[in-house]
């Protein structure tokens, strides 16, 4: 490993934080996966770049940050289009360019999405904390000093020159996404679906909800019908394990979609977003407008084949237009 | 839990009885390392089992618990560790003493006394990494939790709620009332394993002076 500082953070944003694909294998301590809040644009970034699908990348949300590059290095930048800049010129999404040494490159601010994700030929070097480095912001550890990004931060790049001639890569245009204002979300019913009358599910399933400004990485507020607990059901339930995907509804009837930094919850959850379609919360910013369709567990596993088909999966999907 | 995760439920009440099933079939199944398993979380009164449905179906999950729930026996089961966890109460590690005191009308030192009465049991860890989720508080010392939660709960904080006692691992918004204060580091990312508790321990708290915090 040749470490070279590369990156200067001039201006964090809104957010930016390392994240990687998440920490798994530590829910009995009470430590969420953590990791990109849109795995799929993060593992097409890594790609463009020649990284491996899981290696950490910046996550920055809604207004971007601005960056200097100290070295020659190679990025690409995929997920939420927040009108990435180079030296204030406009820059192609989804394709990987080489940032010369004193390139700056900004964003906006948000046109469709909210997060976006740039990747660094050869890998952004910060210690694995319990396996990962993503960071957990609540508990203060992982990715870059258990923290977001600051202003006057440098990152120290793997042997960034081996990645320059990989710059030029493209997803091929019919795979890159195109992000809603009103989303769709694939729920499966349950855990404690039962719990709530069918007018309250009818609810979940026949309104629209609008995601609160208050929804940061650990969960997604939603504003909208309130959903109705069947009457002799207690506001809270003896406390369980929760995933990211699950649609809690505390005592208000407001429901909340449960992003990974929890792994607990005394609530209960009436459905549960599909694994096929998690990758799309990250890209919900509030303001956009979501409708829940209920399927079955089979049709969800049905789903989770189509999207991991190896055609459609980013190692499937990179072209090089060189 | 979605199309990726179940849970296993052993009961449907807390007690110690049904949390040690839980206990049992967690130490079970990770003993088995079963293919496609991701995670595994330990609640009150269930067990979640998070898995990679490309990897392995719900239906063969399911065959396979029951075969390992079948040969679980409880009586061989690694006895729980008994921890000794020194505490600061009142004053600035304790802000809430005073408050709960005044709520059961007894002194601060009939508080001290109740809470560090029983040996606790650490039910699950939750709400956040390291944090205990430990019972019962003596029904003398039960108080509601607080109307307004606290936005910053110290690092190490010692609270009660209801039936149950916890300690914040990280300094974080919590509405627990705040009877003392420990200097025991609860998590370490760096360590393993990262928490200090583990489901399944028992748990003495016990009296020091500000001087030893």
């Amino acid at each position: 490993m040749a470490a070279v500082k590369s990156i200067e953070v001039l201006s964090p944003g809104l957010q930016t934080t390392i994240q990687d694909l998440g920490r798994f294998g530590y829910g009995h301590y009470g430590v969420p996966s953590s990791g990109a809040l849109d795995s799929f644009s993060l593992r097409i970034a890594n790609r463009l770049v020649d990284n491996s699908e899981n290696y950490a990348c910046l996550e920055t949300t809604l207004m971007g940050l601005r960056l200097k590059a100290l070295t020659d290095v190679c990025v690409a930048v995929t997920g939420a289009d927040l009108q990435l800049q180079i030296n204030k010129q406009a820059l192609k999404m989804w394709c990987s360019h080489v940032l010369k040494k004193g390139d700056i490159l900004s964003f906006i601010g948000p046109r469709s999405g909210c997060r976006a994700y740039i990747a660094v030929g050869g890998g952004i070097i910060t210690p694995f904390v319990l396996g990962s480095q993503s960071t957990n912001l609540f508990s203060g550890f992982g990715g870059f000093e258990g923290r977001s990004l600051q202003k006057g931060d440098t990152l120290s790049i793997d042997s960034p020159e081996a990645k320059l001639p990989m710059a030029g890569r493209a997803l091929k245009s019919q795979w890159v996404p195109k992000y809603p204002s009103v989303w769709t979300l694939r729920v499966v019913w349950g855990p404690q679906d039962n719990d709530f009358t069918n007018k309250g599910k009818r609810t979940l399933t026949h309104t629209l909800y609008r995601a609160s400004s208050q929804s940061d990485r650990s969960g997604i507020r939603l504003e909208g019908a309130e959903i109705q607990r069947k009457n002799d059901t207690a506001e809270s339930i003896i406390s369980e394990g929760l995933i990211s995907g699950s649609i809690q509804v505390p005592g208000d009837g407001k429901p909340i979609i449960i992003l990974g930094e929890t792994v607990s919850g005394g609530y209960r959850k009436i459905a549960t977003v599909i694994t096929a379609d998690l990758h799309l919360l990250g890209q919900i910013k509030p303001g956009d407008e979501i409708q829940f369709a209920a399927i079955s567990l089979e049709e969800a596993h049905r789903a989770l084949e189509v999207v991991s088909k190896p055609h459609l999966r980013p190692n499937g999907c990179v072209a090089d237009l060189r | 839990m979605g199309d990726r995760g179940f849970l296993v439920e052993l009961g449907d009440e807390i007690s110690r009885q049904i949390n040690q099933k839980v206990r049992a079939l967690f130490i079970g199944l990770a003993g088995h390392n079963l293919k496609g398993i991701k995670e595994l979380v330990p609640g009150y009164r269930s067990l979640m089992v998070v898995y990679d449905p490309l990897v392995s179906s719900l239906s063969s999950f399911k065959s396979q618990i029951m075969d390992i729930w079948g040969t679980v026996d409880e009586a061989q089961l690694p006895s729980p560790r008994i921890v000794e966890i020194p505490v600061v109460y009142g004053d600035e590690f304790g802000p809430d003493l005073e408050w709960v005191a005044h709520y059961l009308k007894m002194t601060p030192e009939e508080v001290i006394r109740l809470h560090t009465q029983p040996t606790y049991q650490v039910y699950m860890i939750g709400f956040m990494p390291g944090y205990p989720y430990m019972g019962e508080v003596v029904d003398s010392l039960v108080t509601p939790r607080r109307e307004t939660p606290r936005t910053d709960v110290m690092q190490g904080s010692v609270g009660i709620a209801q039936k149950q006692t916890g300690i914040y691992p990280v300094t974080s918004p919590g509405g627990w009332q705040i009877i003392g204060r420990t200097p025991i580091r609860l998590f370490d990312p760096q360590k393993n394993p990262p928490s200090f508790l583990e489901m399944g321990y028992r748990v003495n708290f016990y009296p020091i002076t500000a001087k030893e915090m």
